[in-house]
């Protein structure tokens, strides 16, 4: 992205220009779409979110008297014969971090209006994200296969279960939003609306690239929390 | 207006004439404001009657209609409190109800009234109405979310209303919903009713976080030429603080209303320890109880500074205009406004002294919440000093902010009591309790909507209200609203318990029973007298005086749209420019006792007008 330029303003570098931003009329975060402002921000209230989340699971993990399970059994998957501590977690999470990774290139190139690399880019991250979906929608029914409910498990505390479907079925559910709007932008930019200046179904306005990296930053985003998650529930 | 702009020679002066101050010559170039860094806003304009009335995307018609759904919920709440009124003064005429009836009421009257008609009013309805006009802004910069946001709400309402209908009636737990005994069986409306409230407040979380989002954005990125955050009327300050407090507040209660349904239905044990029942082990174990009240005080606390701060912002411009002086000591205003929303994420677990926390956090609490009386006294003082040699002008809309004043004063320093732990704790959930929060989120915030509703009516429908309606209403509601909650703090001292359907065999059956009729009645009287401000709008739409363009002489942009009540789009075809803060009156050497927000500096360059 460009540094924006702005009429009459003198954009200065650290913590000067974001006073002087502040300071100034019109609009605080200088250059910045609408629609970014408000993705950061609701991000951000999204982050509270899971916040509460998982600080309620350190605590309701600190307070049951009854033994935690431990983690690399529990998540343990059999590869030829060897339970591998994990396994199926390392490529679930190896695949969200890729999509991210194609989700950033599917941005650079909408600024570029590059409209079919940015489409290609914006399906594969669509898949990865289906992918993800799939593999935690396959480790529910293994767990639930060997008798974990929300309300109880074999292994431990009742409470395992519960904080587990609850707060990976919060973060399944983003995914599961992202997916479906990464495929209707990818509908969008195969489809050339932006070029054409088609209106939005809904909002009947006229749509930029900058819808893409909106998404992206929701992407991210998501992935980001998972690597919470992970931390949380898989390693501790 | 449009004729200003014309007069505003130095629209197209380029950066480089701009800004030789050293002269002090008249020199257009003082007027000189850079060009617009955003482009026009698009705007969908309705074609049916369905997409200008119903699903509307203008954010004026959507704050009418939070303001009137969120009537709507008061009013409930206010038929509520009434049976609950009959019940303590008049139990022998209140023979239909029962205890569980009297749960129900106590419940849902403070949830109708804290989440559904303060918070939705406020934010909801003054913010959408006055946000995008105050600063200068076509429209919410999302018309359509913010569409949605409402619809959310309005579902959210029906969710909550439809649990009276529900088998077992609405939950019945007390506002705060304290588990384990939420959920529970011998709790009224355990079943549905809790269901439905938790639903109903997930909905009204989603669909505030949609408003939310539209509210700050507004704030931050659509302000017009030369509206600088310093030059913002303070109710918009209030109200953009408040919305930060709501979106980073509300999602402690969205999680705790899920795990609650997960503990309800799917019988998780977020929140449930072991119970026994009749001698029977319940499936419950191993959760925490107090972890629920933490994540509740953590949205509730922030939620009383969502309804408190705009009123805050939206009382400092009342008085300014109607006492024509600014506000004293605006950035010292806009500071307090700031540092109490982030100070009151600080201070939840002063609601939770008696729950057996360690002391040491009590201590901690006590010492945060006493230190948020510090600016919320600065307020106090500036609105006094605002009125100080004033032109006041004692008309309905300064009445309420007079009311205002006082109440606020009395339920803060009943705060101090309970801010003190070892105060607080032979006080906790007596009457007292209830006189005070009744005073300072109740009462408080509720005169300065009635004062906003008198000050803002001819802006939004054209016509002025009823000043002699109006203080009958005033004068009934404050005098009846102190004989209400002052004596509940008597009530309070001799340990009179809240909550409680009747007072059984206890002494307060007879050394209450005096005190309790009286403000029976007089709860009555304030909740008719309501009633007179309905009719006042009802006679004011039918037969009241046509209200001319700006008619208290206001500076800011609200009341100096091309038309009145302004149109989709506000500001007809040219924003306005801004040159100065909302407060400019009674400024030495001005013609006018009043400078709008729009005037250039060089129209009033032989005045003293403030530097802003």
């Amino acid at each position: 992205m460009s540094e924006p330029k702005i009429d009459g303003f003198e954009l200065k570098p650290g913590f000067k220009g974001m006073a002087s931003d502040t300071a100034s009329d019109q609009t605080m975060f200088k250059g910045v779409h609408w629609g970014k402002a408000m993705m950061w921000i609701f991000l951000l209230s999204d982050t509270f979110v899971f916040s509460c989340f998982l600080i309620s699971y350190m605590k309701g993990r600190g307070s049951t008297p009854v033994e935690w399970p431990n983690p690399s059994e529990v998540f343990a998957l059999e590869a030829f014969g060897v339970p591998v501590p994990l396994l199926l977690i390392a490529l679930m999470t190896f695949v969200l971090i890729t999509s991210s990774g194609t989700m950033a290139i599917a941005v650079k190139y909408g600024y570029e209006k590059n409209r079919k690399m940015c489409g290609w880019l914006l399906l594969a991250t669509a898949l990865g994200g289906l992918t993800f979906v799939g593999m935690q929608a396959y480790e529910w029914s293994k767990l639930i296969h060997e008798g974990v409910r929300p309300w109880e498990n074999p292994f431990g505390a009742a409470q395992f279960g519960s904080f587990f479907f609850m707060i990976t079925g919060f973060h399944g559910f983003h995914v599961s939003i992202g997916v479906i709007f990464l495929f209707i932008y990818t509908y969008k930019v195969f489809a050339g609306h932006y070029e054409k200046g088609k209106k939005g179904w809904f909002t009947k306005l006229k749509g930029d690239y900058v819808e893409i990296e909106i998404l992206g930053l929701y992407w991210h985003f998501v992935d980001l929390v998972w690597v919470f998650i992970f931390a949380f529930f898989y390693l501790w | 207006m449009s004729d200003e702009y014309d007069n505003n020679k130095s629209y197209q002066a380029q950066s480089s004439e701009v800004m030789d101050g050293s002269t002090g010559s008249v020199n257009p170039d003082i007027d000189y404001v850079r060009p617009s860094e955003v482009g026009e806003q698009e705007l969908y304009h309705p074609h049916s009657f369905i997409e200008k009335w119903v699903f509307c995307q203008d954010a004026k018609v959507i704050g009418v209609q939070y303001f009137l759904t969120a009537v709507f919920t008061g009013v409930v709440g206010l038929i509520l409190s009434w049976l609950m009124r009959l019940q303590l003064g008049f139990p022998e005429l209140a023979g239909f109800m029962t205890a569980e009836h009297y749960y129900q009421f106590v419940t849902m009257h403070g949830m109708i009234m804290v989440v559904y008609f303060l918070t939705a009013l406020f934010l909801g309805g003054f913010g959408n109405y006055l946000i995008p006009l105050m600063v200068g802004a076509r429209d919410m910069v999302f018309p359509y979310v913010n569409m949605l946001s409402f619809w959310m709400f309005f579902v959210a309402v029906a969710v909550l209303m439809a649990s009276f209908f529900v088998p077992g009636g609405p939950t019945g737990a007390g506002w705060t919903l304290y588990p384990p005994q939420t959920i529970l069986e011998g709790t009224p409306g355990a079943g549905m009713g809790i269901l439905l409230m938790l639903i109903s407040l997930s909905l009204f979380v989603i669909g505030f976080t949609m408003g939310g989002l539209n509210y700050m954005i507004t704030i931050l990125q659509a302000r017009t030429r030369g509206m600088t955050l310093m030059r913002m009327p303070l109710t918009v300050w209030g109200i953009f603080t408040a919305t930060v407090l709501a979106m980073l507040a509300f999602p402690a209660l969205l999680v705790s209303a899920i795990m609650m349904t997960l503990d309800k239905v799917l019988q998780t044990s977020f929140f449930m320890p072991t119970i026994l029942k009749a001698g029977e082990v319940l499936e419950y174990g191993g959760g925490s109880p107090i972890l629920f009240q933490h994540l509740f005080w953590f949205f509730g606390h922030p939620e009383v500074y969502i309804v408190a701060l705009p009123a805050f912002g939206i009382v400092s411009d009342l008085i300014s205009v109607h006492a024509r002086k600014n506000i004293f000591g605006y950035r010292m205003m806009v500071w307090a406004i700031v540092g109490i929303g982030a100070l009151s994420f600080f201070v939840w677990a002063h609601h939770m002294y008696v729950s057996g926390m360690n002391p040491w956090f009590g201590f901690f609490f006590a010492t945060t919440t006493l230190i948020i009386a510090v600016p919320t006294a600065m307020k106090v003082y500036n609105w006094i000093l605002t009125l100080w040699r004033g032109n006041i002008r004692i008309n309905v809309v300064m009445l309420w902010c007079l009311g205002f004043i006082v109440t606020f004063v009395n339920g803060g320093i009943t705060g101090i009591f309970l801010g003190n732990v070892s105060v607080d704790v032979p006080l906790s959930d007596t009457y007292f309790v209830i006189a005070h929060f009744h005073m300072v989120m109740g009462i408080a915030p509720l005169m300065v909507i009635m004062g906003a509703v008198y000050h803002w009516f001819p802006l939004v429908a054209g016509k002025m209200l009823d000043e002699g309606l109006g203080k009958w209403h005033f004068w009934i509601t404050f005098l009846g609203a102190y004989s209400i909650y002052f004596p509940m703090h008597y009530l309070g001292f001799i340990g009179v318990p809240r909550r409680y359907f009747e007072m059984y065999d206890s002494p307060y059956m007879t050394s209450a029973v005096g005190m309790n009729e009286f403000i029976s009645i007089a709860a009555f009287i304030v909740g008719a007298a309501q009633f007179i401000l309905i009719f006042n709008i009802i006679k004011t739409l039918k037969t009241g005086k046509k209200a001319e363009q700006n008619p208290w002489k206001a500076n800011s942009l609200e009341w100096y749209t091309s038309t009145v009540p302004p149109e989709h789009g506000n500001f007809g075809d040219r924003l306005p420019v801004v040159h100065r803060w909302p407060y400019d009156f009674s400024v030495p050497g001005a013609k006018e006792d009043y400078i709008p927000q729009t005037t250039a500096p060089s129209e009033v360059i032989h005045t003293e007008v403030e530097k802003t």
